[in-house]
């Protein structure tokens, strides 16, 4: 009895060491691919010295969006909530039942977003996040209707055709001075 | 013959996995080494803010990152508690920006320059002002392909 056991402690099984260990390899591979990099693609306008041209818009085409230093979000001179936003941009841009005081079509709408430098970024993001939400929501309405599938899925040149229907015109003015930190 | 085909059964009753561990924790030890060294250091506390329009960033070496965040406790004593700008794992100012654009252009292949795009890492409680100017930088320098780095929010 005795002469077995001493046998069978003569070598430990390390059969189960490569699980524990592939186990952790997994673990770091997973756990380091999470930290890739994504985010919102913004493209800025080129800076130019020159001031801008004087262009008389047609109000109703204007969607202007302001976010004071308070962080308090006024869609066309009205307090909105932001999870209000999108959908009101959506119709704004849409105006699928052709009010007057909305774009006249989606190739005119042009979205205005401006910040005060106090504005905090976290907030700012957020809106930007819906504008272009509504965006993404229309171009996938667009593509459905059209080409029966999602845009993430159209072809280059369909991807196109939706753009051009639908433009992305967001604008951003320059900061007003309030609430910086000192 | 036969005697050949004995023996070789006698020789390998099992095949031995006493290096399967070995094997494979080098394999984990290099994936943890390497992980570690690509990241430079923060000294700056940056948050991302969370978002559901995303993008991924395909292109690991064709993107240069700005932080923007306050300094962490470590380095509060020497940079203060403003927010303050990080290239590379150097704390700088705006005025820095287009050099350190430039070092990171230089480094790219001359035909996918055009596909450079600059992500910036800014902690949510920042206010607009800095992240204003490095933007007017960055627009200044002709660097217009920007990400607002962001995590996915759960919806």
């Amino acid at each position: 009895m005795a002469k077995s056991k001493s046998r069978a402690s003569n070598e430990i099984n390390a059969g189960s060491m490569a699980d524990i260990a592939f186990l952790l390899l997994i673990f770091f591979l997973v756990t380091t691919q999470i930290s890739e990099d994504r985010g919102l693609l913004v493209k800025l306008p080129p800076w130019s010295t020159e001031p801008p041209p004087d262009l008389r818009l047609n109000s109703r085409n204007v969607w202007s969006v302001l976010v004071n230093a308070n962080n308090e979000l006024l869609v066309r001179g009205e307090p909105t909530d932001i999870k209000a936003l999108r959908s009101k941009t959506k119709e704004f841009i849409a105006n699928p039942r052709k009010e007057v005081d909305k774009s006249e079509s989606p190739t005119k709408a042009i979205v205005s977003l401006k910040n005060d430098r106090g504005t905090k970024y976290e907030t700012y993001l957020e809106v930007y996040n819906e504008l272009q939400a509504a965006y993404n929501e229309l171009w996938n309405e667009a593509a459905m209707k059209k080409f029966g599938k999602d845009y993430e899925f159209v072809s280059t040149t369909q991807k196109r055709e939706i753009r051009d229907e639908i433009p992305l015109v967001l604008s951003e003015a320059e900061p007003t001075n309030f609430g910086e930190e000192k | 013959m036969s005697k050949f085909k004995k023996k070789k059964g006698n020789a390998l009753p099992e095949m031995s996995t006493a290096s399967l561990p070995d094997i494979v924790f080098m394999l984990l030890f290099f994936f943890m080494v390497v992980t570690k060294l690509r990241e430079t250091e923060q000294k700056l506390t940056v948050f991302t803010p969370k978002a559901t329009e995303l993008t991924k960033l395909e292109n690991k070496s064709l993107v240069s990152f700005i932080m923007i965040g306050r300094p962490t406790a470590k380095y509060q004593q020497i940079y203060g508690t403003k927010p303050r700008i990080q290239l590379g794992d150097k704390i700088a100012n705006e005025e820095d920006i287009p050099l350190f654009l430039e070092k990171h252009k230089s480094s790219v292949p001359e035909g996918q320059q055009a596909g450079i795009t600059t992500s910036l890492k800014i902690d949510g409680g920042v206010t607009m002002g800095i992240v204003t100017d490095v933007k007017t930088t960055l627009r200044k320098a002709g660097q217009l392909k920007i990400n607002y780095s962001a995590g996915k929010k759960e919806e």
